[in-house]
């Protein structure tokens, strides 16, 4: 975007909707909405606190674990269902149907089947992440030149060679693709399973402010969470870029 | 051409081979001997089961039946006494000459120093010295082809199967390998079969052409070339033996060209 002949930086349409934010706040129309200056003062206070450190480690844990699960099982079962056509027809109309699945209304019956703690959370977060990295792993194996897979065969490659030396390194583009959208799935997967099983986390922090209408801290700790997934998803999309240029070259 | 006596005892035997793909009857009762040491051609017009055979020869493929002997062996897969040079080079794009030339080797259970000094006096042999580090979406097509050649050596199998492997070359390149190809027949003692839907080729580089037709897929003929093998590679495409069989040759398969 240009204004008045100078280039101005991506994203500073920003500065215009908090300027917005900040007159619609000052001028006390709603409680719901504190001023942003405010909101932006209550988020340094917020991010020292100790409640803020526990929750955004827990949030952390979740995240991590449930991404590894993800991506651990993910990745195999996608390249064996590429690699079986038996397996591929048993798991396939699984894997869409959870994938397109309202997820969220799994979550109280994870809660019942493995209790209100970290673990149903964990398991909310890898549910979210790992059925696009599984169909993508398994749409990278299917293209796969038929004849690397001969030349690894006629070598007298064994299955578990030819399953890391050549399928994994061949469907690695589509991997990384689908890894990166599983990832920023799984940060709504590990709010979203916080904020219902609410007990710890994010989810406690947030049923303690609105519990005590503290809307300037909800705000402040929203904003944080937004910046955060926003960062995640671009640092992939930058990883991604590096891999499709390895990608076109092959 | 020449007498059967001076013919080498086989390498290589098909026996009765019959290949089909659902309806598709791609061979029927195919019987070839390949001589040891020798350079054989499978030649004939596409569609009519040149890979399917050089397949079935590396093991990659089941006959539906019949049987394949590598040196009195029943084949019944791949073995180290076969190497397969392909016609899409099937390299691993994401590794260097280096990695991809000690493929076969590391797949062997090769270890690592080992397999890359194997590597690094074969990638010399076919002309990439210098090359080791490239990947191989960095040479052409030509220089790919010698990383799968050095491949299919380095693993040092007695019998080397190629299947069209310079088609995918310019002209020029494409004389270049067939010069150095009766080199390696010369050098290197091992047996080659070699497929090509190229008379001219198939004539220059051969000891024994198996003219193989469609409908239903079967030997055609064999020819053994042998008057201008040793008249030095410049001389071949004009020695009079070798016009002949090329013209013999387009007089047999021009019917089923369309
Ligand atoms: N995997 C396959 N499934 C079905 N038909 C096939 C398959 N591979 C080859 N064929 C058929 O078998 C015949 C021989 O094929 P091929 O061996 O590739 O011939 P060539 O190498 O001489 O061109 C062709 O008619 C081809 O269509
Ligand atoms: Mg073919």
């Amino acid at each position: 975007m240009t204004l008045f002949g100078y280039r101005l930086p991506g994203m500073s349409s920003l500065i215009l909707w908090g300027i917005l934010w900040e007159i619609v706040g000052q001028s006390g129309m709603t409680f719901f909405v504190p001023p942003l200056s405010e909101v932006v003062a209550t988020l340094f206070q917020v991010i020292q606190t100790a409640a803020f450190q526990k929750a955004l480690y827990e949030t952390a844990y979740a995240f991590i674990a449930g991404v590894f699960f993800a991506i651990v099982i993910g990745i195999p079962v996608g390249i064996l269902m590429g690699k079986n056509r038996l397996l591929d027809e048993l798991l396939l109309p699984w894997v869409n149907v959870f994938l397109s699945a309202p997820l969220t209304a799994l979550v109280p019956v994870l809660m019942v089947l493995f209790g209100f703690g970290m673990k149903a959370i964990i398991i909310t977060t890898t549910l979210f992440a790992i059925w696009i990295i599984i169909l993508n792993s398994r749409a990278g194996v299917k293209q796969i030149n038929r004849s690397l897979v001969e030349m690894a065969h006629s070598f007298g490659a064994s299955p578990f060679d030819a399953f890391y030396k050549i399928y994994f390194w061949a469907a690695l583009p589509e991997i990384l693709g689908g890894v990166r959208i599983g990832i920023i799935r799984a940060v709504k997967g590990v709010i979203i399973g916080q904020l219902l099983i609410s007990i710890v986390g994010f989810g406690a922090l947030f049923e303690l402010y609105s519990a005590n209408f503290l809307m300037g801290h909800f705000w402040a700790v929203l904003i944080v969470l937004f910046a955060l997934a926003f960062t995640i998803s671009e640092f992939l999309a930058y990883l991604e870029r590096r891999v499709s240029y390895y990608a076109a070259k092959r | 051409m020449v007498v059967a006596d001076d013919i080498p005892e086989s390498a290589v035997s098909t026996r009765n081979i019959s290949k089909n793909y659902g309806d598709v009857e791609a061979l029927r009762d195919l019987s070839l001997e390949f001589p040891r040491g020798q350079l054989t051609s499978l030649l004939g017009p596409s569609g009519c089961g040149k890979t399917t055979l050089l397949k079935i020869i590396a093991g990659l493929l089941e006959p539906t039946s019949g049987e394949v002997e590598v040196n009195g062996q029943m084949v019944t897969g791949p073995g180290p006494d076969r190497a397969f040079v392909f016609q899409d080079f099937a390299l691993l794009p994401w590794a260097s000459v280096m990695r991809n030339v000690s493929f076969g080797l590391e797949m062997r259970g090769v270890a690592k120093s080992e397999r890359e000094d194997i590597a690094a006096r074969y990638i010399k042999e076919v002309g990439l010295g210098g090359f080791e580090n490239a990947y191989p979406h960095e040479l052409s097509g030509g220089m790919r082809q010698r990383v799968g050649l050095a491949r299919a050596l380095s693993v040092d199998a007695e019998v080397l199967l190629m299947d069209e492997p310079f088609s995918a070359v310019d002209e020029q390149t494409r004389r270049k390998f067939q010069e150095d190809l009766l080199g390696l027949v010369q050098n290197e003692n091992k047996t080659f079969i070699f497929v090509t839907h190229s008379i001219e080729e198939a004539v220059y580089v051969s000891d024994q052409i198996a003219i193989l037709l469609p409908r239903p897929s079967r030997v055609h003929e064999i020819i053994r070339p042998s008057g201008f093998r040793d008249k030095g590679v410049d001389n071949i495409r004009r020695d009079p033996e070798y016009l002949d069989i090329v013209d013999e040759i387009w007089a047999s398969l021009r019917t089923y060209v369309e």
